[in-house]
């Protein structure tokens, strides 16, 4: 029941969730604070069997916003889970220990973004060259 | 004519290099081997080697990293080369212009002799591109 | 056992240079795989803030020809999920069938690179050969072969005539006898039952390990497609079904390709005869759009397209995020191809059908000694030479 994921996500985190909001039935946003992201996400793929989508990032000028989207196919429902972390110190614990198909975003969102993954097996660069000058991230809002 | 241009125009020996391309240009250019157009019937073979090509068909804008590669691909295609941009990408950049990870558009980087626009240009355009191409070779 | 290897693909051979994918092999297994990306990044995302929602559609429809109505389908879902558009019933009709044309020409276009791959050249003309009427109809209805800029925010640009309906119809119709001609090639043909079978599987533990998606998940036995999985446009209001195979290996994924294509003429011939009797409009006529974030997909031809845009309620979004199916299906060739040969190296990789150009640069590496070797031609020659022996072995082809 598509209700049914959200309690237990709700049961299980009821305090680190700073809020929950059900655009839809088959789309809710989760806001959590950056050091519990990787339980919520443990959770998520291995408990409930979420499918790992993608890694989304924002730059919103106060703060760099991470959204990791999975999907519950049996229902059809997309679940995002949404932290902020600091601009001038932008640093979160990677999920790749936990799922390898996140790998190659967390790669590229540090990049992009300039966002540290701690632990990540291989953070490099994945799409610009190796020219490309360090300390200027594509997708900042400068 | 001399000998190499009068070998030139009767077997055109083509390379295929797609820079950052959504290959449809790219599939379009292997359509025109397929048997509904056919090209191989013109003597035009597509090559695999650079150092065999008498004309490199371009796709794609081109990023950094394609960049570094076009430029040596250039340098090891034997004189003379002609290059042919195909496609609104590969002549103009198109709407990728402004993009941060863009070198330019190949007439930036390296001479271009022939410019088929088209986003993908059909495959009868091409034909007549290489045709108009020829024929300006035959004329010197 | 060292060989000299020489980094090159089929159409762009350069010596010493970076490559889409490295093979580093001992003697004929591959060991490791590294994958270099980067060459077709084209800063869409960043473009894509400095243009209209309309502007968009244009500029995401290019992140891939193949499959370029899928990117717009994944953006109109999105920018509909956000603003909560309802579409216009005839539209959705018009939206599947562009969404399942492009299916049959995507995958008739995979059929003849695998073919080509494994030797079987005829096959590789033919299917070619029967992707054209595809086109054809596509330039009749959109006005081009490829990027046929069908979506809108709310609706589609063009109307489907009913004059049109019959073509459309028979041409999907007279595929029919194309499609079994091929299931018969690859699935009574014995030679490549012994050249695909157990050849660069993938388990049901990788696909959710690496969240692969389309025929690439759903040839091991993992049944997820979101046209029914979180229904969009027409697909719930018309009858077809997921395809699915339990192996995971390549000749499983060409069998999953082969037999959606009979499910999209289906849908194709169930949302035409809705079309003769929905009429209506075809666009919402979506005037603004409200601050707020959605979240669209489409099943590509590859597998999900994602898209998340976010909007501050200007008429330009403030992000735009784009995630196409083989970013998640590549990464699962470090599964499929290693520990394989490196004459299967070709048909693998080809068998998460990847943007087409990145199989093109292929490079082997010799553990031993480090040194580049075999060209990706060469490979696609090994590739080729095994299916040839393995007709030898079965008496097909006199030696």
């Amino acid at each position: 029941m598509a209700e049914g994921i959200l309690a237990k996500i709700k049961g299980k985190f009821s305090w680190q969730i700073l809020n929950i909001f059900e655009k839809s039935l088959r789309r809710a946003y989760i806001d959590l604070k950056p050091e519990n992201i990787k339980e919520v996400v443990e959770f998520i793929f291995r408990r409930l069997g979420a499918r790992f989508v993608i890694v989304s990032a924002v730059d919103t000028r106060n703060a760099i916003e991470i959204l990791y989207h999975f999907s519950f196919d049996s229902v059809g429902k997309i679940v995002t889970l949404r932290t902020k972390i600091d601009r001038q110190n932008p640093e979160i614990e990677s999920i790749t220990p936990i799922i390898k198909g996140a790998e190659w975003i967390e790669r590229e969102i540090y990049e992009l973004l300039g966002v540290r993954f701690k632990n990540h097996p291989n953070l490099k660069r994945l799409l610009l060259a190796e020219d490309w000058p360090e300390g200027k991230y594509p997708l900042r809002r400068e | 004519m001399d000998l190499k241009t009068k070998a030139l125009t009767k077997s055109i020996w083509v390379f295929h290099f797609a820079a950052a391309s959504c290959n449809n240009c790219d599939i379009e250019i292997l359509d025109a081997l397929t048997p509904r157009f056919d090209l191989e019937r013109f003597g035009i073979l597509l090559v695999g080697s650079i150092r065999h090509a008498d004309v490199i068909l371009a796709t794609g804008a081109i990023s950094h990293k394609a960049a570094i590669r076009l430029k040596r691909l250039y340098e090891q295609a034997p004189k003379p080369c002609l290059v042919v941009a195909v496609g609104s990408c590969a002549c103009s950049m198109c709407i990728f212009r402004d993009s941060y990870n863009m070198a330019g558009p190949f007439d930036g980087l390296v001479p271009v002799h022939a410019y088929i626009p088209g986003c993908p240009p059909k495959p009868e355009a091409m034909i007549m591109g290489v045709v108009k191409l020829i024929k300006a070779l035959k004329k010197g | 056992m060292a060989k000299t290897i020489i980094p090159v693909g089929p159409y762009h051979p350069l010596q010493e240079e970076p490559e889409f994918f490295k093979l580093i092999v001992e003697g004929e297994k591959v060991l490791q795989l590294e994958i270099e990306l980067g060459y077709n990044h084209r800063g869409i995302e960043k473009i894509a803030e400095s243009k209209s929602y309309d502007q968009v559609l244009f500029l995401v429809e290019r992140v891939c020809g193949i499959c370029s109505t899928s990117h717009p389908f994944a953006s109109v879902n999105a920018v509909e999920d956000l603003a909560d558009i309802k579409v216009p019933e005839r539209a959705l009709y018009i939206r599947s069938i562009i969404g399942e044309l492009e299916r049959l020409h995507s995958h008739l276009l995979w059929l003849g690179l695998a073919g080509h791959f494994i030797g079987y050249n005829t096959v590789w003309m033919w299917a070619w050969r029967y992707r054209e009427p595809v086109l054809d109809i596509f330039e009749k209805i959109t006005g081009n072969r490829q990027h046929y800029a069908m979506m809108k925010v709310g609706g589609v640009r063009r109307d489907i005539e009913s004059d049109d309906i019959p073509e459309i119809w028979k041409m999907v119709d007279g595929l029919l006898p194309v499609l079994d001609m091929f299931k018969g090639v690859v699935m009574d043909d014995p030679v490549i039952h012994a050249r695909l079978k157990g050849v660069g599987i993938l388990t049901k533990e990788d696909v959710f390990e690496y969240g692969a998606l389309g025929p690439t998940a759903r040839a091991s036995g993992v049944a997820i497609d979101v046209r029914k999985d979180d229904p969009y446009a027409a697909y719930p209001l018309v009858d077809w079904q997921v395809i699915t195979q339990e192996e995971g290996d390549v000749f499983a994924k060409a069998v999953v390709r082969i037999l959606e294509m009979y499910e999209s003429v289906k849908i194709i011939k169930g949302c035409l005869d809705k079309l003769k009797v929905v009429g209506g409009e075809i666009d919402a006529k979506v005037k603004e759009i409200p601050p707020g974030e959605g979240i669209g997909r489409h099943e590509a031809p590859r597998g999900e397209v994602f898209h998340y845009v976010r909007s501050d309620g200007s008429n330009r979004p403030v992000r735009y995020k784009i995630r196409a199916p083989s970013y998640m299906n590549v990464p699962t060739n470090q599964k499929s191809v290693v520990g394989g040969t490196i004459s299967d190296a070709t048909i693998t990789l080809a068998a998460v059908d990847p943007c087409y150009c990145c199989t093109e640069r292929v490079a082997v590496v010799d553990k031993k000694t480090g040194k580049k070797g075999l060209t990706g031609q060469d490979l696609i020659k090994l590739s080729q030479e095994k299916t040839l022996k393995i007709k030898r072995e079965m008496g097909r082809i006199r030696v």
